[in-house]
């Protein structure tokens, strides 16, 4: 099976229409993230609290909103995690709610929000930790245990907990559902000193001011170290001139794929800035092949036009160019469509920037050698072509 | 060639052994169960994937060259004292951000040679320079001024250390957090409630005994005003819990000396215990030479009252009834039976040298780390699985030699997180997908060499030569160039990241391996059984 035979297209012919392409993406880009979402960044990045919490029915946001707002908490987003149907929602605090004192003040004031109709003097099973569970069973001491009664009831505690986790998604709506995987009569005894409430918080993250702005920094370096590393290599391994257009280039990617996540305004968080510094790697591998290839055919055709050469080297990597760039599409389209709610930036990056760095390298980072040469030869400069050590 | 390839299937053959034990070890059995156990004993889940709560907290390094330099001018007042000079006065002009700036004022011209050897004796680590009207000024010369600083963190993570321990933690990564400045990381696997064991890392736990010299007032304005606006010097206000009898949450402050009769230091154990009311209560015991000093102490002071001082909080007051040697009891507040465990522990794992402030916390429940390595695997299947039959159905046979290849690369890349003990986290899942489709690419890359060489009318073996040969520059640039923003993303990622950084690494490690060894030998092997002239299967 193949899917080009012989290509022959005049890629360079069309090096205005790639270059509108490119500009009219870069200048939306930016556009958004000057006047429109800015950079969106992620809790990581701006700092704050981000609390997921897990309902065991459809949660009614408007309802949430206005019972947030009325406990005090004002500067806040919330919206639904993944699907409604998953029943769960996350809540997105300020960083001005989110105090250098007590880091974790806003997700407690939340919890206390949510819980309502608290029967008095109960704990909520939901979101009781393994220790309180512990202490009511041993208070109790519902299996009339000896000695061993503190491993015992941590087990128990352990298991009641790991069941409402890992077996009930993290919200138990019944104590029934308990039975089985816990001793019968500690089960029997939990309703006398627990509630259920009708929520469970699944996962918390609290990032202060302080360390929003220390990652920010260290975001902004390693982009720029990864970049620098390229040009470094490249310069090396070719001329200079292909590490300047081989880091144009992924320049190019990079712009775009965060100008993307602002655009469709999505948070971009650590995970996405790990995404954007494999697609320097990655977007790098694409023009690399194409100008091994170069290399090697100015060698072969010292007669020929470098753009002629370019096309041809363009032409020949194209099936591969393609091929691997499907087929790692693939890989990362899995991921973004399967890998989950806490994947779907990290996903959405290399999916967004595997389609930009394959094209790019196919027609920003060629035409940026040919449009180099041009330049030297129209300054009256020897007209070689043979920007090439061998080694 | 025969014996040539036997060697390579050998080298192929033992490093398949030699991963899948790194990935396994020697497994119980061979039931699914049982292999899952093994492999998940080799490689650890992050705490993306396992749930747990992960910290960065801030030495309050300060804290600890305050302490210094209370020390220092404690030393200089002494000892200007016995050598006669007389001085205005001895502070600290700006606490907060120069804490280890000294400002001597007052000091007549003849005392300057006697000061400048007391600093040179007796404070080896300041520089002295003198200002206009009769003014010092003493500050830590730079290089002690930063080994302080340092020594406060490495002393913090230690009695974290400590405490974690005895909390029974298991696998705890306390270590300095290099991106910030004085900070530490704590990652606690399968903690669900950070509360307590923030509390009890943040706990400075600086206990002292100290003389009540008044109290207890209603608030500290009171107190003032009982003194006529003026506190004593060699007094101190302190917070501390209400009266006997008076509703736990009133104020109560308290005139003590500056001065402690005992500190954190002259601890030698502490063990929870119960007062004689039956309350729950922390009972220590004091060293030799600090009980010697308690007993100096009381024998002094009987009839008068001492507060056992916690965090510069008052947690009780007493009567001295007669002299005490070396035990002594932390009761009152309303302690639970918990809080005295914990309290005892604490004091048992030392003080921290410095406060703690809390810059990030995350928590990952259980349910939601169930939930990601369910989607994860669920990805990294699916994702194989279309990147695995693809190459069956383009290349044919040589789809074959590219599945084996890309199997025995997933193979080798968990076998190398088993042996170096890596940490696998949810973006390390992403990375292990990632690296299958870009470890394709190298297959791909030879592959359509081959093609391109059988076109231009070579024979198969000289294809596949030609075909290795040329694409084996071009899969070393394009791996180096990965794993530099891969080594990129090691140093600056924490925790998710990093374990991508990991995976990704390890993976295109191995990539070289099997797409180009590994495959070169499956190629071989097949032309060897052909004839000559046969068509490739390509």
């Amino acid at each position: 099976m193949e899917f080009f035979h012989n290509p022959n297209f005049d890629f360079l012919g069309k090096k205005w229409y790639f270059l509108a392409f490119s500009l009219v993406f870069s200048v939306a880009g930016v556009w958004s993230m000057l006047f429109w979402h800015h950079i969106p960044y992620g809790i990581d990045f701006r700092g704050g609290t981000l609390v997921y919490v897990k309902f065991s029915h459809t949660p009614n946001i408007n309802e949430l909103r206005h019972e947030i707002d009325h406990a005090g908490l004002h500067n806040f987003k919330i919206q639904n995690y993944d699907i409604p149907s998953n029943n769960e929602v996350l809540i997105d605090l300020d960083v001005q709610e989110t105090s250098e004192q007590a880091l974790d003040k806003g997700k407690a004031q939340i919890i206390r929000t949510l819980e309502t109709n608290v029967p008095s003097g109960k704990i909520d099973l939901n979101n009781a930790p393994v220790l309180t569970i512990k202490q009511y069973l041993m208070d109790k001491d519902p299996m009339h245990l000896g000695s061993d009664a503190d491993q015992k009831y941590t087990q128990q505690a352990q298991d009641i907990v790991n069941t409402r986790d890992k077996v009930h998604g993290g919200v138990l709506s019944n104590f029934d559902e308990l039975k089985g995987a816990v001793d019968p009569a500690a089960v029997a005894s939990l309703p006398d000193g627990f509630f259920l409430s009708d929520f469970g918080v699944r996962n918390v993250e609290i990032v202060g001011p302080e360390v929003g702005a220390q990652l920010r920094k260290q975001a902004i370096l390693a982009t720029v170290y990864s970049l620098a590393g390229m040009l470094i290599y490249l310069g090396f391994r070719f001329e200079w001139i292909y590490g300047v257009a081989a880091v144009v280039t992924v320049f190019h990617d990079t712009l775009i794929t965060v100008g993307a996540f602002s655009l469709l305004d999505k948070d971009i968080s650590l995970t996405v800035i790990a995404a954007i510094l494999t697609l320097i790697g990655y977007s790098n591998n694409d023009t690399i092949v194409v100008f091994d290839r170069i290399r090697e055919n100015i060698k072969l055709m010292r007669r020929e036009k470098l753009s002629d050469i370019v096309n041809r080297s363009i032409n020949q990597t194209l099936s591969r160019t393609i091929l691997t760039a499907g087929l790692t599409f693939l890989t990362v389209l899995a991921l973004y469509l399967f890998g989950g709610e806490v994947l779907r930036g990290f996903s959405l990056a290399l999916v967004i920037g595997i389609l930009i760095g394959t094209y790019s390298s196919i027609a920003i980072a060629a035409p940026i050698l040919v449009a180099y040469q041009d330049w030297r030869v129209k300054k009256g400069k020897r007209p070689t072509a043979m920007p090439v050590r061998t080694r | 060639m025969q014996k040539n390839l036997l060697w390579r299937l050998i080298v192929i053959l033992g490093a398949l052994l030699v991963f899948l034990f790194g990935i396994l070890g020697i497994p119980q059995g061979l039931s699914g169960h049982d292999l899952l156990k093994a492999m998940t004993d080799r490689i650890h889940l992050g705490l993306d994937l396992r749930g747990g709560t992960h910290l960065i907290l801030q030495v309050q390094v300060n804290d600890a060259v305050n302490v210094d330099a209370q020390n220092a001018i404690e030393v200089l007042k002494e000892q200007l004292n016995k050598h006669k000079i007389s001085f205005a006065d001895i502070s600290q002009p700006d606490p907060q951000n120069n804490p280890d700036h000294i400002q001597l004022k007052g000091i007549p011209p003849e005392g300057h040679k006697d000061l400048m050897d007391i600093a040179s004796e007796r404070l080896p680590e300041y520089n002295v320079s003198s200002g206009a009207n009769n003014t010092y000024m003493l500050n830590m010369k730079p290089q002690m001024l930063t080994d302080l600083k340092n020594r406060a963190v490495t002393q913090a993570i230690e009695t974290i250390r400590n405490r974690i321990d005895q909390l029974g933690v298991s696998e705890p990564t306390i270590q300095e957090h290099g991106l910030g400045q004085y900070q530490i990381l704590v990652q606690l696997p399968d903690v669900d409630d950070p509360g307590r064991v923030k509390d009890i890392m943040q706990s400075t736990a600086m206990l002292e005994i100290k003389q009540v010299i008044g109290g207890p007032y209603p608030s500290d304005q009171a107190a003032l005003q009982d003194k006529g606006g003026v506190l004593p010097p060699d007094a101190i206000l302190l917070p501390g819990h209400g009266a006997p009898g008076a509703p736990p949450d009133q104020e109560a402050w308290y005139l003590v000396s500056r001065v402690s009769a005992v500190r954190g230091k002259d601890l030698r154990d502490a063990q929870p215990s119960t007062d004689q009311n039956g309350q729950p209560s922390v009972h220590f015991t004091l060293t030799g030479e600090g009980g010697q000093r308690f007993y100096n102490f009381t024998s002094a002071h009987v009839d008068d009252r001492l507060a056992v001082v916690l965090d510069n909080k008052v947690q009780e007051v007493a009567n001295i009834k007669e002299p005490i040697r070396d035990t002594g009891e932390i009761s009152g507040g309303s302690m639970t039976e918990q809080q005295a465990k914990d309290l005892s522990m604490i004091l048992r794992s030392g003080a921290l040298p410095a406060g703690i402030k809390y810059l990030e916390e995350r928590t990952v429940g259980p349910s939601l780390g169930a939930d990601s390595i369910r989607h994860g695997v669920t990805a990294a299947i699916i994702g194989m699985l279309a990147v695995l039959i693809f190459m069956l159905i383009y290349y044919r046979a040589a789809g074959i030699n590219a599945d084996v290849a890309l199997l025995l690369n997933l193979v080798i890349l968990l076998g190398f997180m088993g042996y170096f003990e890596a940490v696998l986290t949810l973006p390390g899942i992403a990375g292990v997908i990632l690296t299958v489709g870009m470890g394709v690419d190298s297959n791909v890359l030879i592959f359509e060499r081959i093609r391109e060489e059988l076109r231009n009318g070579k024979t198969p073996p000289s294809a596949v030569d030609q075909g290795f040969s040329h694409a084996w520059i071009t899969i070393v640039d394009t791996h180096v160039t990965t794993i530099v923003s891969a080594a990129i993303l090691f140093i600056f990622g924490t925790g998710p990241v990093k374990g991508f950084a990991v995976t990704l690494t390890f993976g295109l490690l191995a990539n070289l391996f099997t797409a180009v060894f590994v495959s070169r030998a499956i190629f071989d092997w097949v032309l060897s059984r052909k004839q000559r002239g046969d068509a490739l299967s390509i």
